[in-house]
């Protein structure tokens, strides 16, 4: 029997090798500190530069007196990458932060219970709640989703699978829409449906306009999805047998099925927050209403934009409030929509 | 007889699963060692870890050393790029980059690392003479590489691979992909560059180790990690094995 040595990793960075660079980064952030105290620099946006500066130009040249000029590129495009994904994180995390800083101090219990109808935005934000926007939002959501996501991924799959007369023109329609501004959505449905028809404004017409957003961002992502799953696939079901339809439907979009998961959750992402189409659709009500087909309804985003244009401090804090609250429930929301939609996908 | 490469010893493991134990062989500067054996038996994850790719798949780590001319090729602080110039790879997809010429192809590795040519040209069609591609291309070299056959892609793939110059040429399965007339010309090519270079060769075609190579080397996995079973002249390991499983093997009786 032959004794079985350990596995080991060459390749990987030891301690000791790790502790040039750390001792290289921890430098430049003293040096930063002395240059900004020191010179003209001022602000944070200083620090990061002048840090940034100094840490990727010091590993650089770390890299070029112990490897070579090769690795040290490397390690500057390496530097740069990093940094562009930080930049990428810094907005996220401040909006996280500063959300949570200021929507804390409003959040009370009644604010799940109780809604804008018996109390005014401008009283201490302990009165009244939104309920009525958060059903108001649920509603809008689950409409927007039930329009958008059939019509999206059918869509999609004329373009991928069928690609029947008329894809490029529609391709390019659906380009185009993609660009749509929010509020000429909610002015089409406002010209086209409150006004021309005897359809009322109310939850679903806000679901409307909403879904004039929501459709384009599910078509081009599950389209993108759809494109990836390989062909051999489709010849493979096709070549037992099965139509087109079969084929679609058993194989290829079960093996697409956690990315069109991600185009709905793209889809959610695109208009959970948009205020602007809901001005003229919704009604903007301040009671609760559980029939979104009949009578205004409320949503976050209303209740938030209302608060703000009132421009008192309680107005204010609520407004806040209200946006901590939308970005718990997206987040719930898409949280749920992982650990139930990836679930079955075995390895 | 000098001694190019040596692997001592070598063990890989993916996580927790040990896939190949403790082999140990010498690759000979202008001979072909044909490694065989049952998928599964580690013969790639092996070749792979002569050129350091296998560190690029993130649960992987191993053991032993692999010596390039006496030089440990995991040594701490050696430049891993400079390792992988010297140890070409042919891999079983011909994979030639879509967006370059022919020409661009087989001069790309120039690119890529960075070396200077006096003659690109020269260099081009002493790569794609090599490769045995030059007849076929010679008047298409501005072309696309996408509108050749397959064995052409491989043999241009081959050529550029030669570009840089390697001391040794790994090859993962090169003829899987291609039809037996395309196989033919790539082990012509194969028995050709042999004069000047060290090439290992992975196939499961036991012929085409039989025609080509010097040694050969038969690799089995029992269930555990992947194991050298037995390594010899090709015409020994072929005509008179040692080994009882060996003999199964190469007579066609299991694998």
């Amino acid at each position: 029997m032959m004794s079985i040595p350990t596995p080991h990793k060459p390749w990987a960075m030891t301690p000791r090798e790790l502790l040039y660079p750390t001792l290289l980064i921890l430098a430049s952030a003293l040096a930063t500190f002395f240059i900004v105290a020191n010179t003209g620099f001022a602000g944070k946006l200083a620090y990061a530069a002048v840090f940034f500066t100094l840490s990727s130009l010091s590993l650089f040249f770390l890299k070029l007196r112990t490897v070579g000029q090769q690795a040290a590129i490397d390690s500057l495009a390496s530097s740069f990458m990093l940094t562009a994904a930080l930049l990428v994180f810094l907005p996220v995390a401040s909006i996280l932060f500063s959300t949570l800083q200021k929507g804390l101090p409003g959040l009370h219990p009644s604010l799940f219970t109780e809604t804008m109808f018996s109390a005014s935005y401008l009283d201490p934000v302990e009165n009244g709640g939104l309920l009525h926007a958060i059903v108001g939002t649920l509603y809008l959501i689950l409409l927007t989703v039930i329009i958008s996501v059939p019509t999206g991924i059918l869509t999609a799959l004329y373009l991928t699978e069928i690609k029947g007369p008329g894809s490029r023109f529609i391709q390019f329609t659906v380009q185009a829409m993609s660009g749509v501004p929010s509020v000429v959505a909610g002015l089409f449905i406002f010209a086209s449906i409150i006004i021309a028809t005897p359809i009322k404004a109310s939850g679903i017409t806000g679901a409307f306009a909403l879904s004039i957003l929501m459709v384009p961002t599910v078509t081009r992502t599950a389209q993108e999805v759809l494109l990836l799953i390989p062909n051999d696939l489709r010849e493979a079901g096709l070549a037992m047998g099965a139509t087109q339809w079969k084929t679609v439907s058993t194989i290829v979009l079960p093996a697409a099925r956690n990315g069109l998961l991600t185009a709905t959750i793209l889809g959610i992402a695109r208009i959970a927050g948009e205020t602007a189409p809901l001005i003229f659709t919704i009604g903007g009500s301040d009671k609760l209403n559980l029939n979104p087909f009949v009578d205004y309804q409320g949503a976050l985003p209303f209740y938030v934009w209302k608060g703000l244009l009132l421009g008192t401090p309680e107005s204010i804090q609520r407004a806040w409030t209200g946006i901590l609250v939308l970005l718990v429930l997206v987040l719930g929301l898409f949280t749920i929509a992982r650990v139930f939609g990836s679930r079955k996908v075995g390895k | 007889m000098s001694s190019d490469l040596e692997a001592k010893g070598v063990h890989a493991w993916f996580a927790k699963h040990h896939a190949l134990a403790d082999v140990s062989l010498t690759f000979n500067t202008g001979s072909v060692t044909a490694l065989i054996g049952p998928s599964g038996c580690g013969k790639s994850t092996f070749i792979r870890t002569l050129n350091r790719m296998h560190e690029f798949i993130p649960s992987a780590a191993m053991a032993g050393e692999v010596l390039l001319n006496g030089q440990d090729i995991y040594e701490k602080g050696i430049d891993v790029t400079k390792i992988r110039l010297q140890i070409g790879m042919v891999f079983q997809k011909p994979n030639p980059f879509p967006s370059m010429t022919i020409g661009e192809n087989v001069l790309s590795g120039l690119k890529l690392a960075q070396l200077k040519s006096d003659n690109k040209d020269d260099l081009l069609e002493e790569c794609l003479v090599r490769a045995g591609l030059w007849k076929e291309v010679k008047d298409r070299l501005g072309a696309h590489a996408g509108g050749l056959s397959g064995g052409q892609q491989q043999r241009l793939c081959i050529a550029r691979s030669l570009a840089v110059k390697p001391k040794v040429l790994l090859m993962d399965e090169p003829c899987s992909a291609l039809d037996p007339g395309s196989t033919l010309r790539i082990e012509d090519t194969i028995r050709e560059l042999a004069s000047s270079m060290t090439i290992v060769i992975v196939t499961h075609n036991m012929q085409q180790a039989s025609r080509i190579s010097d040694y050969t080397a038969f690799f089995l996995s029992d269930g555990g990690p992947g194991q050298m079973v037995e390594y010899g002249d090709t015409s020994n390991i072929f005509s008179n094995p040692k080994d009882k499983r060996t003999e199964d093997y190469v007579s066609g009786r299991f694998g």
